[in-house]
């Protein structure tokens, strides 16, 4: 094959807590493989030299909850011709997704003396329910294997390998022992899209569901049996709506767990 | 003590302790010793080196979707049902690096994987697990294809059996012919009594091992206590599996409503499969570096619940829970037989105990019988 | 369980070592449409490419390292004197793709042969239909090329192809030698353009106008799977027996060797006791959704 030129990259950070593109500093052993790779012509957090773009690939780390995001996140889309987002902020909204189901004025009343300073939407969002996305990758933060493979591939012009199968899968090759059988521990696990490394299951926890729904979830199936061994009431709804509370799968299971335990309370 | 030696098919009665000595034999010979341990309240199989790394005293329960230990305090080993884990993963692991493709000057070249293959001493192996042993010997080595790392495991596998004498609820190995005590194809048999095992030899591997160890001969009363524990195993399991006739009952309930039931309440997780001692299916996946000069190889535990297993380009041919599940339960139970010349159940029921929405297929087959009765 | 139909197993590759492929090179790149091209290979070992055989109908695993591999069909002749082996594929997958990019010159992994093949041996005397559509006639042509090197062996011979659009039709340089060896070469197209004056509608439905002689027909197909349904009911229709139905069958091949699992049909491991199948073999389970 003849050399191409190397792609050039943009890194963005939205509302986000940084980790995932940590992930990428954290590559190490890869990092001088992909610094000969890929062109990285915007990288704040790595480096202060910008080039000028468009780019052949933006990187968006964070999800929409400013009105200043949601004019920036038009303006990348525009500068850069592959846009991926990057980890469960920016593909579901993240953990700052929860206001969605509150009135988030309420909450800034209840953390900041002067509320009125603040510039922030009702909602955080996903980015694609702003601009189209060309590739979503979950997880939070992404996993180092997960980042390996998005680059990878983006440099090979293929599409990333993840497959979309549930953290029960890692687990099991892992040879850990099931937290759901044999303590009672309630995990999204078998909903959950694997890449993680199966890692909560491992420390003795139930999956929290931080890299989204896997691709043949019965997420109805799995509300039902996390009820059955809530620890406390509410336990099975409150574990869905989490890091990926806000995707679309999760947040209609929710729902339906939280109907379900209205009904429970008012018997 | 007695001076006899002991000889293939005899049994003899070996004080506890004489086992570490027996472990410790294999330790020396290049075996690595391989057993249940306790982990993470659960059992699992991992390096042992001697009677003391060993469960002892804990017992389990088991019903659909949950497994619990306790603690009897009792001097038994083996008191346990094996909890999730199986020998599987050592024949056929879970990972195997096949090879590394590499580009030099444009062209590519591959190393192999030319690791050697560890020699496994298992210690404690069941009679259903044993069977589901044999059922992957036909999967891994048919004439006309071998996997390799299965056969170089297996050709230098020993096996230390134990016969079963505290079935759970989820057993149904009486159904299946497999248990709870075994019949051949160890190098050793133990079963357990309070004081003593009472050991069968099985191969002469397994003989002149136990030809270094100071044994006794069994006394009349030691035989009886284990065969009554036996035949108390045998009843106690309850649970059963109507095989008359059921390759053909599961071809002619593939068009069922009863699959769209299952299809609501199973998660299509895959953990039945990837517990499963005979679920055999594997994927092969590339991980390449950043340079795109090098690529390893990988085999990994696939299962036919995943969404990919069945893609295709044209579309995927089980987009349903509905029909991986009848994938999985008519393979098992019938097109196995097809393949393989037997089914692919031993009635360990482990995709009971671990199936975390209590799908239970010894339910699920007199329902299909049921229907096509009507 | 038997193999249905006897297969030339000349195995390039080792039949006791996991999906180890051997390099092939590409020797040459012929675009044959919009999106479709055939590759041809010869493996970089002299002694796997002077041992490689194919019978028609069988596929190779071609593998791109770092994306993984691809189930693919021969389309060559199997006698070429050159022996080189041709691979016609629409490139859409992340493999298929990943190849298009590559040029004469450059590697690949490739196992193979595998599966069953257009039994040709058991056909010879017969009526022979072929019919196919889009991407499935590439695996015919091997079948094609057989019948023209032993044309009289054969009795009539009749290609019904369709594909989408005119300038979707493969290999349409060859149409005319095929019609001399006395092949009738009846082609179809769902949609015609300015410049097409042939027939169009889809292959199930021109077959439908052919007599055909129930008593010495055998039918060959291979096409998306609703046409091979169609296909098949026609020739059921006109009493020709399903053991003398050959069909191709498209399922995820991994392995290569019916041990992986992926492919599974029933009872079969379509690489191995597939691709091509005489329909009375799949006949109990053909119509059950999503098997």
């Amino acid at each position: 094959m003849a050399a191409a030129p190397k792609p050039k990259v943009a890194v963005y950070k939205f509302s986000s807590c940084d980790g995932c593109q940590l992930s990428i500093l954290n590559l190490e052993d890869e990092l001088l493989d992909l610094a000969g790779a890929v062109d990285i012509a915007y990288f704040l957090e790595a480096t202060r030299t910008e080039k000028p773009g468009p780019y052949d690939v933006g990187i968006v780390e964070g999800s929409v909850s400013t009105p200043h995001e949601a004019e920036r996140i038009k303006q990348i889309r525009e500068n850069v011709r592959i846009l991926v987002s990057l980890g469960t902020c920016a593909t579901a909204g993240g953990i700052q997704a929860l206001r969605n189901f509150v009135k988030a004025s309420d909450l800034a009343e209840q953390v900041y003396a002067h509320p009125e300073f603040l510039h922030y939407l009702d909602t955080s969002t996903p980015l694609s329910e702003h601009v189209a996305v060309d590739l979503e990758v979950w997880g939070c933060p992404v996993s180092k294997k997960t980042v390996v493979e998005v680059l990878t591939a983006l440099v090979q012009g293929r599409r990333p390998n993840f497959p979309p199968s549930p953290v029960c899968l890692e687990c099991k090759r892992n040879g850990t022992v099931c937290v759901a059988v044999a303590q009672g521990i309630p995990c999204m696990g078998p909903v959950v899209h694997g890449g993680c490394g199966a890692i909560c299951p491992a420390n003795g926890r139930g999956c929290y569901g931080c890299f989204g729904p896997s691709g043949a979830a019965n997420i109805t199936s799995l509300v039902n049996i996390n009820q059955s061994l809530e620890r406390f009431a509410g336990e099975s709804a409150l574990l869905i709506r989490n890091f990926s509370g806000y995707a679309p799968a999760f947040r209609k299971a929710a729902d339906e767990a939280a109907r379900l335990a209205r009904k429970e309370e008012a018997k | 003590m007695t001076d006899q030696q002991p000889s293939i098919g005899s049994t003899v009665a070996l004080a506890k302790p004489e086992l570490d000595g027996l472990l410790a034999d294999l330790r020396r010979g290049g075996f690595r010793t391989v057993g249940p341990r306790a982990r993470d309240e659960g059992i699992v199989y991992a390096e042992i080196e001697s009677l003391a790394d060993l469960p002892r005293g804990i017992q389990t329960a088991q019903k659909p979707a949950s497994y619990r230990m306790t603690q009897t305090g009792q001097n038994r080993c083996f008191d346990f049902i094996p909890g999730s884990q199986s020998w599987k993963q050592f024949l056929f692991p879970p990972r195997t690096e096949l090879f590394t493709a590499r580009k030099e000057s444009g062209k590519w070249k591959l190393d192999e994987n030319i690791e050697e293959q560890p020699r496994y001493a298992f210690i404690g192996v069941r009679a259903c697990e044993l069977a589901a042993i044999e059922i992957q010997d036909r999967v891994f080595m048919r004439p006309d294809f071998t996997d390799p790392v299965y056969r170089a495991r297996r050709a230098g596998l020993f096996i230390l059996a134990v016969n079963c004498t505290h079935p759970n609820d989820t057993c149904f190995c009486t159904s299946m012919g497999t248990g709870p005590a075994h019949k051949a194809g160890y190098d050793l048999c133990l079963t357990e009594l309070d004081e003593v095992f009472l050991v069968q030899v099985g191969s002469e591997l397994g003989r002149s091992l136990l030809a270094k160890r100071t044994f006794d001969l069994p006394s009349a009363f030691v035989q009886k206590n284990a065969a009554d524990a036996l035949e108390s195993a045998a009843r106690s399991i309850t649970r059963t599996l109507d095989t008359d006739g059921l390759p053909e009952l599961l071809m002619d309930s593939l068009e069922s409503g009863r699959w769209a039931e299952i299809g609501k309440r199973c998660l299509s997780c895959a953990n039945c499969t990837l517990v499963c001692p005979t679920c055999f299916c594997w994927d092969a996946t590339d991980l390449p570096d950043l340079t795109g000069k090098t690529a390893r190889r990988e085999r990994v535990w696939d299962s036919c619940f995943n969404l990919q297993y069945s893609y295709m380009a044209g579309g995927n041919t089980r987009p349903t829970i509905r029909s991986r599940y009848r994938q999985w339960l008519t393979h098992k139970l019938s097109t196995w037989k097809d393949q393989f010349g037997v089914p692919g159940c031993v009635g360990c029921g482990r995709c009971i105990t671990w199936c975390p929405a209590s799908i239970d297929l010894t339910e699920e087959i007199p329902a299909l019988r049921a229907e096509v009765k009507k | 369980m038997t193999t249905l139909i006897d297969t030339a197993s000349h195995h390039a590759g080792h039949t006791d070592q996991l999906i180890t492929p051997d390099w092939a090179e590409i020797v040459r790149i012929t675009p044959e449409a919009d999106g479709v091209t055939t590759f041809w290979f010869k493996f970089t070992s002299p002694e796997v490419q002077a041992r490689y055989r194919f019978a028609p109908g069988q596929f190779n695993m071609l593998y791109l390292p770092g994306c993984g591999e691809a189930a693919i069909s021969m389309s060559s002749d199997p006698d070429a004197p050159d022996r080189l082996v041709g691979h016609t594929t629409r490139l859409v997958g992340n493999v298929t793709k990943g190849i298009g990019k590559l040029q004469v010159g450059d590697t690949v992994g490739m196992r193979g042969p595998f599966g069953t093949c257009w039994p040709m041996a058991e056909l010879e005397g017969k009526d022979l239909v072929i019919a196919c559509g889009g991407i499935g006639l590439p695996p015919l042509r091997p079948a094609i090329y057989h019948i023209l090197r032993s044309r009289e062996k054969y009795g009539k011979v009749t290609l019904l192809y369709g594909a989408r659009t005119p300038k979707d039709l493969l290999y349409q340089n060859e149409y005319e030698t095929w019609k001399q060896a006395d092949i009738d070469v009846q082609v179809t197209v769902d949609r015609g353009d300015e410049a097409w004056d042939g027939r169009v509608g889809v292959v199930p439905m021109w077959f439908y106008h052919f007599r055909v002689d129930p008593q010495k027909t055998a039918i060959l197909t291979c096409g998306p799977e609703i046409m091979i349904r169609f296909v098949i009911y026609e020739a059921l229709a006109r009493r020709i027996p399903a053991g003398r139905i050959y069909v191709s069958m498209e399922r995820n091949m991994k392995c290569g060797q019916g041990a992986c699992g992926h492919c599974q049909m029933g009872p079969y491991f379509v690489c191995k006791d597939g691709p091509v199948f005489p329909f009375s073999a799949l006949e109990k389970f053909f119509n059950v959704e999503e098997f």
